[in-house]
């Protein structure tokens, strides 16, 4: 056992002294694998934490919205809704919400207006998201004008901004009083956004929907895992995309590294022969090229990997922002919760890892059988 | 200690280029003695040292190491008894560039699972025997012809072999050089190691250490003397 142990110390301790024989080659290599990993890396941490993260968010949401349908287009609900809602069994609660956009004009943005159950706002005040705070240099206790529907003004004092660490859904939060927002819209009372059902068991939660369907047939129902496999399949779509246009650099990354790995100087041929010559078996060869390889790969997946993480979530995924986030003026400024996937780890690990050290064994093998005798020669 | 009997040894066979490097040797090399296989060049001397050590296999008869029939051996047991049995020096000395001579001593101990410390420890002993030790860390590529062929020595005696292969080892060395290499030989043939060398230099083949010369031409033996 102690004469195995030793044996793959003495192989390793040789494969570095051979990989720093030809640094030239090695770090060329590194750099490149390591930033190919670091690429593919970046986009799986980046759409995968997003997609985890409007989960968790998600979760917090309705478990069915319903909206009233007037000509196939999304209009307000009359509150009389409410009670026949409510009469269904199984309905937990349900409330009437109001929200829509507003466009500021010195911002050239859109803010979400929302009236939230909690905390009240009182009126004449205003609590905003962190975009729409950065976009109007605002502060609390400053004051925000904004023409309503009938061309008069109303204002709003700014009563606090709403943290960063949601900022991925509440960047462009703008929320009211239920009276300030009537009043900007000119909604009469009586009348809603849509509304928020609760249901007392999340398995009937279809049948429920069912049954709103049925009793309200002017309506649309939406289902919190639909919004959730909307959000999964933009961001697959995003990944989807931006992996195809990496395509290109994988490919050339591919042939490269085939090149290279696969490619034996007369050089090495030459040094495999002399292994062979002082009583190395054609398995020790291989093994300490194998290594090699691995050696080669590992580093630049452990390092691509790390500046990956760190890429994304401590710097914002700077470099892939516009693709994978979607275009906006008030892009959100957060910062997305590390997760790493065991899966996807594996997954990147074998696409990257495996095929390297392959192609660097197969050249290998056929010049370890070659005779010993031909460096007598 | 070594028994060849009727060997023959044919390269491309069965091609239009086919070539009997060596057409039936019958020759026994005894323990503990120095021998010279002298030739012109094709004569066949480095294909006989190749079946000898083991690096190669012959076309047809057979070669015994200690009454030992090696001639079919597959080539996995032919590499461990190459390991253990014998040390090359090679003509162009064959050391890899790049690491340093000590570490060129070691690479045939690699397999063997050594300890590292022990095995460092064996090889500067060596080293300091063959007086080179002062250029135990300097780079193969550094080395001049005669440094080269000392740290070649020293990694063929790392694993203790009973036999020594030096293929035309003054062919790179001049006189003063090659004579220091025969004073090696001389205390490597007192430590009881069998010598066998190719060499068509007179200052090899009429030298007192060598105890038999074995002279080889188109592929056959020509004369036995000593």
């Amino acid at each position: 056992m102690n004469s195995w142990i030793g044996k793959q110390r003495n192989l390793l301790d040789f494969t570095l002294s051979s990989l720093s024989r030809r640094r030239g080659k090695t770090l060329g290599m590194l750099a490149v694998y390591t930033s190919i990993v670091f690429v593919l890396a970046s986009v799986m941490l980046f759409s995968h934490a997003i997609r985890r993260e409007a989960a968790i968010v998600l979760v917090k949401s309705p478990e069915v919205l319903v909206q009233r349908m007037v000509a196939g287009r999304h209009d307000l609900i009359p509150a009389r809704y409410l009670d026949a809602i409510r009469g269904i069994r199984g309905v937990q609660s349900v409330e009437g919400r109001l929200w829509g956009y507003l466009f500021d004009p010195s911002a050239a943005a859109n803010y979400t207006l929302m009236v939230p159950a909690s905390p009240r706002i009182e009126p004449g005040k205003v609590i905003i998201g962190d975009a729409v705070a950065r976009a109007r240099s605002a502060e609390p206790g400053d004051l925000m004008s904004f023409r309503a529907h009938d061309g008069t003004l109303v204002q709003f004092k700014v009563d606090g901004a709403i943290g960063r660490e949601s900022a991925l859904v509440s960047a462009d939060l703008f929320l009211v009083s239920e009276t300030d927002f009537r009043r900007l819209f000119g909604i009469p009372e009586g009348l809603f956004t849509d509304l928020a059902v609760s249901v007392r068991n999340p398995r009937e939660v279809g049948k429920i929907a069912e049954k709103i369907d049925a009793a309200l047939p002017d309506t649309r129902i939406v289902l919190r895992d639909e919004i959730l496999r909307t959000y999964e399949s933009v961001f697959d779509w995003r990944e989807g995309m931006l992996l195809v246009l990496l395509a290109g650099a994988i490919l050339a990354f591919a042939i490269f590294s085939w090149e290279k790995a696969s490619g034996l100087s007369a050089e090495e041929k030459r040094e495999i022969g002399i292994l062979k010559a002082v009583g190395w078996e054609t398995g020790d060869v291989i093994r300490l090229k194998m290594l090699e390889g691995l050696v080669v790969s590992l580093s630049a997946f452990l390092l691509g990997y790390l500046l990956a993480y760190a890429h994304v979530f401590h710097l914002g995924a700077g470099l892939f922002e516009p693709a994978l986030k979607g275009w906006a003026v008030m892009y959100p400024k957060y910062r997305l919760t590390p997760f790493v996937d065991e899966l996807q780890v594996a997954t990147l690990f074998f696409f990257t890892v495996f095929p390297y050290t392959v192609a660097t064994v197969v050249p290998i093998w056929r010049a370890a059988i070659i005779d010993p005798d031909q460096v007598m020669r | 200690m070594i028994r060849l009997t009727d060997v023959r040894k044919a390269f491309n066979q069965g091609r239009e280029n086919e070539f009997w490097a060596l057409k039936g040797i019958d020759l026994s090399v005894e323990a503990g003695k120095v021998t010279v296989f002298r030739g012109p060049s094709g004569s066949g001397k480095t294909t006989l040292l190749t079946l000898v050590g083991c690096l190669a296999r012959p076309t047809s008869g057979r070669v015994r190491l200690k009454d030992r029939d090696i001639s079919g051996l597959p080539e996995r047991f032919l590499t461990d008894i190459r390991r253990s049995t014998f040390g090359f020096v090679f003509q162009q000395f064959n050391l890899l560039k790049g690491i340093t001579a000590i570490e060129n001593v070691m690479i045939p101990a690699y397999p063997l699972g050594i300890d590292r410390t022990e095995l460092s420890r064996r090889a500067h002993a060596l080293l300091e025997r063959l007086d080179i030790a002062p250029k135990a860390r300097s780079n193969a590529e550094w080395l001049s012809g005669g440094e080269a062929q000392r740290v070649a020595i020293a990694r063929a005696l790392i694993n203790d072999p009973e036999v020594v292969i030096a293929d035309e080892p003054t062919a790179n060395l001049d006189s003063e050089r090659s004579k220091q290499f025969l004073d090696i030989v001389e205390t490597l043939k007192e430590s009881g190691k069998t010598v066998l060398m190719t060499s068509h230099d007179p200052l090899v083949c009429e030298t007192a250490v060598v105890d038999r010369v074995v002279s080889l031409r188109d592929g056959q033996l020509v004369e036995r003397g000593g």
